[in-house]
């Protein structure tokens, strides 16, 4: 009734703000160890990473998940503090902390307000330097382990995560085993496996410490010199897995889960290592495809057919060449649909380049969105940590934004033609096979193998 | 830890709140409808969070899908959520985008109607019936978000039914049930606007004002049923469910002091004491000790009318019996009830929750979303910064009184979930089939 003319056009943005990334100093630490300190003032808040080369890829043959429960370990004792007084310690100082390894690393993890930041710090420093592996924690952790494999295989977005792994890489690849192992490699795991990858691998020399927040430079030097004056070792020779595609011919595999309501489904190949010369162009490329939700795919399956809650692609980026996956979840009747539309998008933006428009989308939100994704000390520890993962340099935050914009639309074609491969992407869809299994043969996506839950061949 | 706050109100009723923070170039808007799940009427339920959906569909000014793609070309997240008590939109965007977005959200606030469509709605409904799926129905234990606030709260309660709602009642919303929503609810003198990170006041205030002011105040909101509940449940609720679950899963719930409340700091240290981290009772009684428990942990609600939910989350190691699980929680619940806390305990629980809630506060986000919730339930922003302090004063002997008057046999619910084939097999051998 009112007169509803009186809004106004929409505004222009003005000129942006500077930003740098927090600004950080290296030191050698005389055990060898390297310092990384990233002052950051906002809050009373700090966060260490410590980065060591003890990643899954270590694990030995039929040990999978040695790694991971390496990691695990390390807050379950040390020679002074048993697990739960360790934790209890930590936890009185209001400190977070976690441990993990994941493919080429094992990281240990703290976050503190600065009050409690040197005592907080010793403690940490005490776990990964003095863990006591106790047997009775080891078995626990692995029982543990036993029960989520059994959980994964009731939950069907992780169970689809693990098959496609298996499915996409040549069977000797770490890769195309969980992190956490299986049930067999974690059986096989003893206590001494773990001192024995602790000894050669979580050394002083091989480990980079990040640390960020209300600090400074000297204070962060003197508080970790003091910690981990008792430390040493020098740094353990680098591992690589295999990261080579399965040489089985393409296929789609359906994992059955009786009566599921929707079928989640994995479109994926071996992708590119995280140092390819191609990572801007493929990142470019990636947030065009499927990396946002504006992008095709997810506006194609989400906004244009109602098929999904959301849809989205990915390159995980490893070392090694870590997966390319498209991920979505359907209802059962659409699901050969819903996977058809997957291809084609991956045919369409290796056949034309894509408009300017779709070029400036992901330019701009990606270099935009940078300043955003910094605003914790966790997250700037952890993008320093990432810097040291894979060797890149000091300055790679200063060019980050400049390297996303020079990126052209022939680019994002040439990366697309070079890195997406249609003719090697495999299927893999947990679902209700009754239901899906006819229309998925009609797809031309290779033949369709059923296979229970746990991945045996069942028709 | 202290935050800058300052407020104003527009004519129209728009609850305004700002705080700055000038290091790093970002800026965060929040928006707080006070209108959740609990305000929907019968045969209606998930409407308010399908309602959430269409407001990213475009408005009179802005086309389809056009407001994600704006703001992610501006360099921004976004999202929005639905609760039982509110419906939340935010965006974090660089700071020079600050007005587009406060044009954005004042387009779908002031003139959101003339933007939807039957083709809309009957698309995101498809959405939301697989968001339906994706995180509940084909989710193991996925049920539980429909199922413990349907057996903690009365039928007749407006926190009882299912917040992303029943496959029928979605099929029958109508785009004249959106309409009718949204000139209830979706008014200025029912929301609370907040801005957090680098601006300048000034220049922020003028803009809301442009942007804002010109939308009219709405007719008033229908009230609420009553809220009011007694402090305990009254009997020993229980549900057992035989779901597609590979181990055993207790939720242990209890009805609880509202957010806010004096208690309900006592009542989140308590919480804090039995299920936050590896220090908790549980943890290191029922995963360590025992090992009857994969994993145990604890949470509230943190509904601020009626009354609020504690629950403790605890998921059985495999061949551990649901029945054991639970009578192993409930002992650690009795022991705390008799023996009591320790001071020790105490402040292990405000260490954690204070420095999570620091860790918090480094996002603009998380400032401006802090601020609305104030503002939204207690008219208050500045509440934010008595925070601390009110956990800070919570003594052994609060947590005590707390868990002698809301632990008690009487105030328990269970909500338990069994893997279906264990429940089979304890069937056939209670019916004698064993042999």
């Amino acid at each position: 009734m009112s007169a509803a003319t009186a809004f106004p056009p929409r505004p222009q943005p003005g000129a942006p703000r500077p930003y740098s990334f927090p600004h950080f100093e290296r030191r050698t630490l005389g055990n060898g160890m390297t310092l990384i300190v990233a002052p950051s003032h906002k809050l009373p808040v700090v966060s260490a990473i410590a980065v060591i080369e003890a990643g899954a890829v270590c694990d030995p043959v039929g040990r999978e998940g040695l790694a991971a429960l390496t990691a695990a370990m390390l807050p379950e004792g040390t020679a002074s503090l048993d697990g739960e007084a360790l934790a209890l310690r930590f936890e009185r100082l209001g400190a977070s902390v976690t441990t993990g390894a994941d493919w080429d690393v094992a990281t240990a993890g703290l976050t503190v307000t600065r009050p409690h930041l040197e005592s907080a710090l010793a403690l940490f420093a005490d776990m990964l330097t003095a863990p006591s592996f106790p047997s009775r924690e080891l078995e626990r952790l692995k029982a543990e382990r036993m029960a989520e494999l059994l959980q994964l295989r009731t939950e069907p977005r992780g169970l689809a995560d693990e098959m496609m792994s298996r499915f996409i890489y040549a069977p000797e690849s770490r890769y195309a085993r969980p992190e956490g192992g299986t049930p067999s490699s974690v059986a096989a795991i003893e206590a001494r496996d773990a001192g024995e990858l602790y000894s050669a691998r979580y050394r002083a020399g091989g480990t980079t410490l990040v640390i960020a927040g209300d600090v400074t430079v000297d204070d962060a030097t003197r508080l970790a010199k003091d910690a981990f004056r008792g430390w040493s070792g020098g740094a353990p020779s680098p591992v690589r897995t295999v990261d080579a595609p399965t040489a089985a011919p393409r296929g789609v595999h359906i994992i059955a889960k009786a009566d599921a309501p929707q079928s989640e489904i994995r479109v994926a190949h071996v992708g590119i290592p995280r140092m390819h010369p191609d990572y801007f162009r493929v990142v470019v490329m990636n947030a065009v495809l499927g990396g946002l939700f504006s992008s095709r795919i997810n506006l194609n399956l989400r906004e244009r057919n109602a098929f999904t809650y959301g849809a989205h692609s990915e390159f995980e980026w490893r070392r090694g060449a870590g997966p390319f996956v498209v991920s979505t979840a359907v209802a059962s009747e659409v699901t050969a649909a819903a996977a058809r539309e997957i291809l084609a998008e991956v045919d369409r933006i290796r056949e034309e380049p894509i408009s300017d428009e779709e070029l400036t989308l992901a330019t701009s939100y990606l270099s935009g969105v940078f300043p955003i994704r910094y605003e914790t000390t966790s997250a700037i520890a952890t993008a320093i940590a990432n810097l040291v993962l894979y060797g890149l340099e000091d300055s790679y935050f200063d060019s980050y934004r400049s390297k996303i914009q020079s990126v052209t639309a022939k680019d994002v074609l040439e990366a697309a033609r070079r890195h997406l491969d249609p003719g090697r992407l495999r299927l893999t869809v947990v679902g209700d096979a009754t239901k899906i299994r006819e229309p998925l043969e009609e797809l031309g996506a290779g033949p369709v193998v059923a296979y229970d839950t746990e991945g045996t061949v069942i028709g | 830890m202290q935050i800058p706050i300052e407020t104003f109100r527009l004519p129209n009723g728009l609850f305004v709140t700002l705080s700055e923070d000038h290091t790093a170039p970002i800026v965060a808007v929040n928006l707080w409808y006070h209108v959740g799940s609990a305000n929907e009427r019968e045969g209606l339920t998930g409407f308010a969070h399908l309602f959430e959906h269409m407001l990213f569909q475009g408005s009179e000014h802005v086309g389809t899908n056009e407001h994600f793609e704006t703001i992610q070309r501006a360099g921004g997240t976004l999202n929005g959520s639905t609760w039982l008590e509110r419906t939340n939109y935010f965006e974090t965007v660089p700071s020079n985008h600050l007005e587009s977005i406060l044009w954005l959200e004042a387009d779908r606030m002031g003139y959101l109607l003339p933007g939807m469509t039957q083709q809309k709605l009957d698309l995101q409904r498809d959405v939301v019936k697989n968001e339906r799926r994706w995180s509940m129905d084909n989710q193991p234990y996925g049920s539980w978000w429909e199922k413990l606030p349907a057996l903690c709260f009365p039928s007749s309660h407006p926190f009882h039914h299912s917040l992303i709602g029943s496959m029928e009642d979605l099929s029958a919303a109508s785009l004249e049930d959106v309409a009718t929503f949204f000139r209830t609810y979706y008014t200025p003198d029912n929301a609370v606007l907040s801005i957090a990170g680098d601006f300048d006041p000034e220049q922020a205030r003028a803009a809301v004002e442009r942007y804002f002011g010109p939308i009219p105040r709405g007719p008033g909101k229908p009230p609420l049923r009553d809220m009011s509940l007694p402090p305990v449940l009254g009997e020993r609720l229980r549900e057992t469910v035989q779901d597609d679950v590979a181990l055993s899963r207790v939720f242990l719930a209890f009805r609880s002091p509202v957010f806010g409340s004096d208690e309900y700091y006592a009542a989140s240290a308590c919480a804090a004491i039995l299920g936050m981290r590896r220090g908790s009772r549980l943890y290191r009684n029922l995963v360590r000790e025992q090992q009857l428990a994969q994993d145990a942990g604890a949470f509230t609600y943190d509904l601020a009318k009626g009354a609020d939910l504690l629950v403790l989350d605890v998921t059985a190691r495999p061949g551990v019996r649901s029945d054991e699980l639970e009578r192993a929680i409930e002992a650690e619940v009795d022991r705390l009830r008799e023996e009591g806390v320790s001071a020790e305990e105490v402040e292990r629980a405000q260490a954690l929750i204070e420095s999570d809630f620091i860790r918090g506060m480094q996002l603009a986000g998380e400032r401006a979303d802090q601020l609305s919730k104030f503002a939204t339930f207690f008219g208050e922003p500045r509440l934010v910064n008595e925070q601390l302090e009110r956990y800070r004063a919570v003594r052994p002997a609060d947590v005590d009184a707390f868990a002698r008057a809301r632990l008690g046999e009487n105030n328990r619910a269970s909500l338990i979930y069994v893997p279906r084939v264990a429940a089979d097999v304890e069937e056939a051998v209670a019916a004698g089939a064993g042999a």
